[in-house]
């Protein structure tokens, strides 16, 4: 048993259903991140968290109480919402304070929780401001201040950076991750940015249609995402996937693809239980940043293979230069050293970093290795 | 703001300006033209008024109308003057207005933050009622209020304009709390406050300038109501239906003067809720465009 326990819960309006049993276990100072293309049901599965929807079935519990028809006041939770939803009419103070005082918590000790709250998100100097008067990002601090002075079990955040432009974006990210790494404390975390839920969360729950495609730690669904769906989703630019077919060398089951020119590559697979599959297509995925210039490949790989290839468009990026070239008729990006030379036209040797790449079955969509 | 409207008007010439200025200077005049006459002739001995002069400033200063038309002038039978009458339209006004608007508020808090099944339905038919003319809903209310023993009093006016007004104030609330934040009531909820709680300390403090157009909307009609008043007033009957039976009594001399008087102090409330309120009105309208 879990801090927050998500036991097979679904929800339906009328007929349709937009959440199909979910099941997910929380421990104690996790930091979970829900991601999805908007409609996935991941903000509908925070709302049931917090009390805002009735839950159709299953069942949730925090801390092992069955919450299911308590009240959201009554859950010991806070959110932080994406427009922020701070009270207009109120200070930052009475805003952070608002919900202490609806508990009955006597005027000093919430000043005194105020105090340490505003101390520690550095918003002492606002406290008398409305929050018409504040900037996006102090704003984004008043709405985590007032989830923060309650002192909930749980944390819900609900897209709460979206509304921050991109560099403020970055700045409260790395702030959010302090915060979970000083407190400690369990956080459900809503977002459609995928670098978010890579870079904040201890676990990851990848979510499509109603379904929770993958749950894992970040690296889990970086390395080896459940299938195609999670593989394209998770990481920017997204992997690339080509239809391959499995071919047996000298007992080794390597990829047949196709080049630009259209000559035939064996590239060597590092799973050996992709023998099973010899002789049938497969989908290929490698991540952009498996496939690079000789000198820029991991040299920790145990496997990396040459392919020679006719380089489409070179996109210099400041930090790395992306190349696109075709592979088995489709656009696959390599991700290069900044200072690679490398024109377009020209047939280039690339570095294929083998052990970094997973194959899916072409029916399924499904991981078959590793 | 000003910066705004300095720089997408329209620029003229000098003499274009001046001429824009002369028209409506003149149609101030033509439209103050009424009030003025008013004002001089309530403030005349009536042999100035029969004189003819009905221009003219008063050769005589006298307040002698005004207290007549107020404590002395004959209202029906009796000579009372406007004074009760006009306690009656207080009585009757301040509460319709209040329970009206609060009523309003109410509903429309609940059709948009707490939706429930049909609440549209619900809403098409209290706006249905703003369209009902007051003739065809006499004889029913009069049945009504007879049953509920109110027929005849000031409650029972109150009730119907209150009964009559919900379809505006709720039309007003519901459209207003339509582009209040939902989130906002949600946050709410999670820190503890229930349905009363979050409605008056989450909508109401910002709900400043769709009350006062409910206000100015309800007190300008209830005050002027006059078919309500006469039909179901009884023996408290408003200022309108006062001012009628001053004015259309048809013995005896026409003090004119005193009519102006009388017609004065009854529009002057409405008057005075709009000098006040109306400045509120418009200083809530600029806030919430440009909060945007």
């Amino acid at each position: 048993m879990g801090f927050l326990d998500i036991r097979n819960v679904t929800k339906s309006y009328g007929s349709v259903q937009v959440l199909h049993e979910v099941d997910i276990e929380v421990q104690e100072g996790e930091f979970l991140v829900l991601v999805g293309p908007s409609g996935c049901g991941k903000s509908t599965l925070l709302n049931m968290i917090a009390g805002l929807e009735v839950i159709t079935s299953g069942e949730i519990a925090i801390k092992g109480r069955v919450v299911n028809g308590v009240h959201p006041s009554r859950r010991n939770i806070a959110m932080v919402f994406q427009s922020y939803a701070l009270y207009p009419n109120m200070t930052v103070g009475q805003n952070m304070t608002f919900g202490l005082e609806m508990h009955g918590v006597p005027k000093a000790e919430r000043d005194v929780a105020l105090a340490r709250v505003a101390k520690l998100l550095q918003i002492d100097h606002l406290l008398d401001r409305k929050p018409g008067q504040l900037s996006g990002g102090q704003r984004q601090r008043v709405a985590m201040g007032r989830a923060l002075v309650r002192n909930p079990d749980v944390f819900l955040f609900d897209e709460p950076l979206s509304n921050l432009d991109a560099k403020l974006r970055v700045d409260m990210r790395t702030e959010i991750k302090k915060l979970h790494q000083t407190l400690k404390t369990t956080i459900v975390y809503v977002t459609h940015d995928q670098i978010e839920a890579m870079t904040l969360s201890t676990r990851i729950a990848v979510m499509n249609k109603g379904y929770v495609q993958q749950l894992g730690t970040p690296k889990d669904i970086y390395d080896t995402p459940t299938n195609v769906y999670v593989a394209t989703f998770m990481g920017s630019p997204a992997m690339n996937i080509v239809p391959a077919t499995v071919m047996m060398e000298g007992g080794i089951p390597h990829a047949a693809v196709t080049d630009a020119d259209g000559s035939i590559r064996h590239l060597r697979f590092s799973q050996p239980n992709l023998a099973e599959w010899a002789g049938k297509p497969i989908l290929l995925g490698i991540r952009p940043e498996a496939i690079t210039d000789p000198e820029g490949a991991d040299r920790k790989s145990g496997n990396i293979v040459a392919l020679s290839n006719r380089v489409g468009v070179t996109e210099p990026a400041g930090s790395d230069t992306f190349v696109t070239m075709q592979l088995c008729g489709k656009d696959i990006v390599a991700r290069m050293r900044a200072d690679a030379t490398v024109a377009p036209g020209q047939v280039f040797d690339f570095a294929v970093n083998m052990e970094k790449a997973v194959a899916f079955d072409p029916a399924t969509e499904m991981r078959i290795a590793p | 703001m000003a910066a705004v409207t300095q720089d997408t008007a329209v620029s003229t010439g000098r003499v274009t300006r001046a001429f824009i200025y002369l028209v409506l200077v003149l149609f101030a005049l033509f439209y103050l033209l009424p009030l003025y006459v008013m004002g001089v002739n309530s403030v005349k001995p009536l042999s100035e008024i029969t004189g003819g002069n009905m221009m003219a400033l008063p050769q005589v200063w006298t307040l002698e109308p005004w207290r007549q038309a107020w404590s002395t002038a004959q209202i029906g039978v009796e000579p009372t003057g406007l004074r009760p009458y006009f306690l009656n339209s207080i009585l009757m006004v301040v509460p319709a207005v209040a329970i009206s608007t609060i009523v309003g508020a109410l509903n429309g808090y609940v059709l948009t933050k707490w939706r429930f099944r049909g609440d549209t339905w619900v809403f098409g038919l209290m706006l249905f009622s703003c369209f009902i003319p007051f003739q065809i809903v006499l004889i029913p209310m009069a049945v009504v209020l007879g049953k509920l023993g109110l027929a005849g009093s000031v409650a029972g006016l109150v009730l119907v304009h209150v009964v009559y007004g919900i379809g505006f104030t709720t039309l007003y609330f519901r459209n207003y709390y339509a582009s209040f934040p939902t989130e906002l009531v949600r946050a709410a909820m999670i820190d503890g406050a229930g349905f009363f709680r979050i409605f008056w300390r989450i909508l109401l403090p910002v709900s400043g300038p769709i009350a006062v157009v409910s206000v100015i909307w309800q007190f300008t009609n209830i005050w002027n109501d006059f078919l309500f008043g006469v039909s179901f007033g009884g023996t408290s009957q408003p200022m309108t239906v006062a001012l009628n039976n001053l004015v259309q009594s048809s013995t005896g001399v026409k003090e004119y003067n005193v009519h102006f008087a009388g017609a004065i102090l009854a529009a002057l409330p409405t008057l005075i809720v709009y000098i006040v309120a109306g400045r509120y009105f418009v200083r809530g309208l600029m806030a919430g465009s440009v909060k945007g």
